[in-house]
């Protein structure tokens, strides 16, 4: 019976490994995009604020916009409908890939139901970076909601 | 003058609580029945202390008393009755004073209906509720009082966040607490049987029903969360592997295994020293849940994110009762003597196995759910664990446990036949085979992962009305002679087919919708008509209207089905003004267990408006299974030997005596 519960344990803890090899997805900003050369088609979290004035919408619900974290931008593209608060100038994440041509490709938008709010990862993100500016929402990291999700996705 | 009693009320509850804490102690130690008692009286009047406590923040909110920060925060005098009295909990002050609330009922209920307990244990029970009372307590007075007042108070509340004004709302925190704040009571049994280093099958014939009322409400609230975020976030998931909802589902997967070794314990009075363990673990799990929604340590969808006194307070807690717990557990579990051997293959030898794949499978969520922190922790990188990671661990874990589950009820305690089991299983195989014979035939060729899935979830059905069968002599007796069996069968073996063929219906549910759902995303405009899975759905109009505290975009389809008309659905979008935000409302319509939904996106600049429709086949199963579970939990819960409690004086005498 334990080795039964050791075989049991093994095959878990294989399973987990290999997991976390394969499917865990890291968050990125744009400057670090820059810096770390992430290959096309590696699956990743960008993170960053909607560049004003960069929202584009094309036919059958394609849009595009870029994706700043103050130092450098990255142009995304999605198809499909956008979470209610997806604004210009606001935090957003999104997960994807790069595409060979160097736009990230999203199949995941996530934006944050709060105006007064970004996600965390941005926020930290853009403080690090030293472009944090308090009007980018005094509430950030502050409290929202209780009991429901307060960010808000929109999936392919 | 409402808020002010309200938090005196508070006050006067810790008080109580820290009396419950230590006097009954004493007592126990000097075998003063007298000190004993007053765990009771103390338990009794910190519920009513805490509950009038409560009840004066739910007034707080009705009278929409802005001088209250809490009410300013999350009200607005314009807001829906209802709201303002699910808003009490949908902040995190007034969701701890909930919380304690509960805890403080379970500790009432305790003390009501122990009459029949040893004193000492019953003293030693209710002290731990009143360690954990007064813990909470102090956290909510120094870190989140709900009563603070504001120095000028505003003339109007910043309104509920609007993804909460929703019944949802008002059903699944209390369930979810219910469940959460129930594993308390097997913790306290746990920690009182370590303290006064026995136990027996007593004790686990009184902690099976608080488990199990635990399990249940968890279960429930479980199950109402997933489809509370199915229909309000607008985009059809039912389940995120967000670290949210883990928190609650790691300790349903403890709680189940402690249900199941509960059981080996009261019937073989083997696996003392594991249930024990598990007891503790639940809890420290639910605390843990606690924690991970409270602190804002996640980067969560949920985003509860509050500043951090609040998270080292809860810390402190955490390590305080799991650390406590565990010493003690480790200095006493020794002198706990195991009794009940058994051969492997022996019901109790399928309950240890349940209860490995369980455990197991809670602590690859539990990697899953705290990996990701470690690491932020230690490396500053931040990563993202998600439903392909959980899709690897957990899903290979679940296969053999309900593979194994039809069989552990067919075979006898102490020494089983699995052969014989296997034979008795052989109408549940066949069906199971035919089932992914046909399904294979139907999707001609396609993955052959949904029929197999689905054969494992006939097979898991069957399986329970097989055991059913058994009991009743189904085809070997008369038919009325089989009824009357069935109608003698005890409720916790009623208890058992449900709760396991709900498993089967969930599993069934979850395959369906993720193998065949149909997804259409589109712009429409006025009269045009969409065409999903075999459904017609025209776009008849799209209007604005004007709700109680929000504006609206209304718009209607009419759903035809071979030129049948068979309904209209109404899906919206709302703009909360005070907030600025909107919410997206989702209509669903019903076809059996299947839906259609549609939700609502941008409005395009030709007058059309983007549109997300969805055919989910059998997705109401995915809840529907849960809430068997649940059936099968309060059958079990009204068991006759369950109700009547602790064995009969005759046998008490027996059972009673120390275990060394």
């Amino acid at each position: 019976m334990i080795g039964c519960a050791l075989l049991v344990l093994g095959i878990a803890v294989a399973l987990v490994l290999n997991a976390l090899r394969d499917s865990i997805v890291f968050f990125s900003t744009p400057a670090m995009v820059a810096e770390k050369h992430i290959p096309a088609g590696k699956r990743f979290r960008l993170g960053g604020l909607v560049e004003p004035g960069s929202l584009q919408r094309g036919e059958h619900l394609a849009v595009s916009f870029k994706i700043s974290d103050g130092s450098a931008t990255l142009p995304v593209a999605y198809q499909g409908i956008l979470p209610d608060l997806f604004r210009e100038g606001q935090g957003v994440v999104a997960e994807g890939a790069l595409d060979p041509a160097g736009v990230f490709k999203a199949d995941t938008v996530l934006a944050k139901h709060d105006e007064t709010y970004m996600p965390k990862e941005v926020a930290d993100a853009l403080k690090k970076q030293g472009h944090w500016k308090d009007d980018y929402g005094a509430n950030a990291g502050k409290k929202s909601g209780d009991g429901g999700k307060s960010m808000q996705g929109a999936s392919r | 003058m409402i808020a002010e009693a309200g938090h005196y009320a508070l006050v006067l509850a810790l008080g109580l609580a820290l009396i419950q804490s230590i006097v009954p102690v004493i007592g126990a130690k000097l075998r003063d029945t007298a000190l004993m008692q007053v765990a009771r009286s103390t338990a009794l009047a910190q519920l009513l202390f805490v509950g009038l406590s409560f009840l004066a923040l739910v007034a707080l909110h009705v009278t929409s008393d802005f001088s209250v920060a809490n009410v300013y925060e999350n009200s607005h005098s314009l807001k829906p009755l209802i709201y303002k009295i699910t808003g009490v909990w949908g902040n995190h002050e007034g969701s701890m004073l909930l919380w304690v609330s509960i805890l403080a009922l379970f500790g009432g209920l305790v003390a009501t209906f122990g009459n029949n307990l040893p004193l000492s244990l019953r003293a030693h029970v209710l002290a731990v509720q009143g360690w954990i009372s007064t813990a909470f307590y102090l956290f909510i007075l120094v870190t989140s009082n709900p009563f603070l007042r504001l120095a000028n108070a505003p003339m109007e509340g910043r309104d509920l966040n609007p993804v909460l004004q929703d019944v949802g709302l008002a059903v699944h925190p209390p369930l979810l607490y219910l469940g959460y704040v129930g594993f308390s009571i097997s913790f306290s049994f746990a920690v009182a049987a370590l303290i006064e280093g026995r136990i027996d099958a007593a004790w686990a014939r009184w902690v099976r029903p608080w488990t199990l009322m635990a399990w249940m409400f968890l279960t429930l609230g479980i199950a109402m969360g997933s489809y509370w975020a199915y229909y309000e976030l607008g985009w059809g998931g039912w389940w995120f592997w967000d670290p949210v909802e883990n928190a609650s589902l790691m300790p349903w997967l403890a709680g189940t295994a402690l249900l199941h070794s509960a059981v080996v314990m009261e019937k073989r009075n083997a696996l003392k020293v594991w249930t024990i363990l598990l007891a503790i673990l639940t809890f420290s799990l639910s605390l843990l849940g606690t924690f991970l929604v409270r602190s804002g340590v996640l980067t969560s969808v949920h985003a509860f994110a509050t500043d951090p006194t609040r998270g080292v307070f809860i810390l402190l807690i955490l390590c305080f009762f799991i650390g406590g717990s565990l010493t003690l557990y480790a200095w006493r579990a020794s002198a706990l003597k195991q009794g009940g051997l058994f051969a492997p293959i022996s019901r109790e030898g399928s309950l240890v196995l349940n209860n490995l794949l369980l455990t197991t499978a809670c602590a690859t969520v539990f990697v899953g759910t705290l990996y990701p922190l470690g690491l932020e922790v230690l490396t500053g990188e931040r990563i993202s664990v998600g439903a392909p990671f959980f899709n690897l661990t957990f899903a290979p874990l679940f296969v053999p446990l309900m593979l194994a589950m039809p069989f552990g009820p067919l075979l006898a305690w102490k020494r089983g036949d699995l052969l014989g089991a296997a034979q008795r299983l052989y109408a549940a195989s066949g069906a199971a085979l035919i089932a992914v014979a046909v399904l294979w035939a139907w999707v001609r060729g396609g993955s052959a992962f949904a029929p197999l899935a689905i054969g494992l979830a006939i097979f898991v059905i069957a399986g329970a009305l097989t055991d059913l069968a058994e009991r009743c002599m189904l085809f070997r007796v008369p038919l009325p002679i089989s009824w009357r069996r069935a109608r003698g069968l005890p409720r916790a073996a009623w208890g058992t087919v449900f709760a396991h063929a709900g498993v089967g219906v969930a599993l069934i549910g979850i395959v369906c919708e993720s193998t065949w759902n149909t997804e259409l995303i589109t712009t429409l405009k006025p009269n045009d008509v969409a065409k999903v899975a075999g459904y017609e759905m025209k776009l008849d109009d799209i209007t604005q209207r004007q709700g109680p505290n929000f504006s609206e975009l209304v718009t209607h389809f009419t759903v035809t089905s071979n030129g049948k008309t068979i309904g209209v659905m109404t899906p919206s979008k709302r703009n909360f003004t005070t907030r600025s935000a909107s919410t997206t409302e989702a209509a669903l319509l019903s076809r059996g267990p299947s839906q259609l939904y549609v939700s609502l996106g941008d409005a395009a600049a030709n007058g059309g408006i983007a549109v997300r429709i969805y055919h989910k086949p059998m997705v109401l199963l995915i809840w529907f299974g849960p809430v068997l579970m649940a059936f099968g939990g309060l059958l079990s819960l009204t068991d006759r030997r369950l109700r009547v409690g602790a064995p009969k004086p005759a046998k008490t005498a027996r059972a009673l005596q120390p275990a060394e």
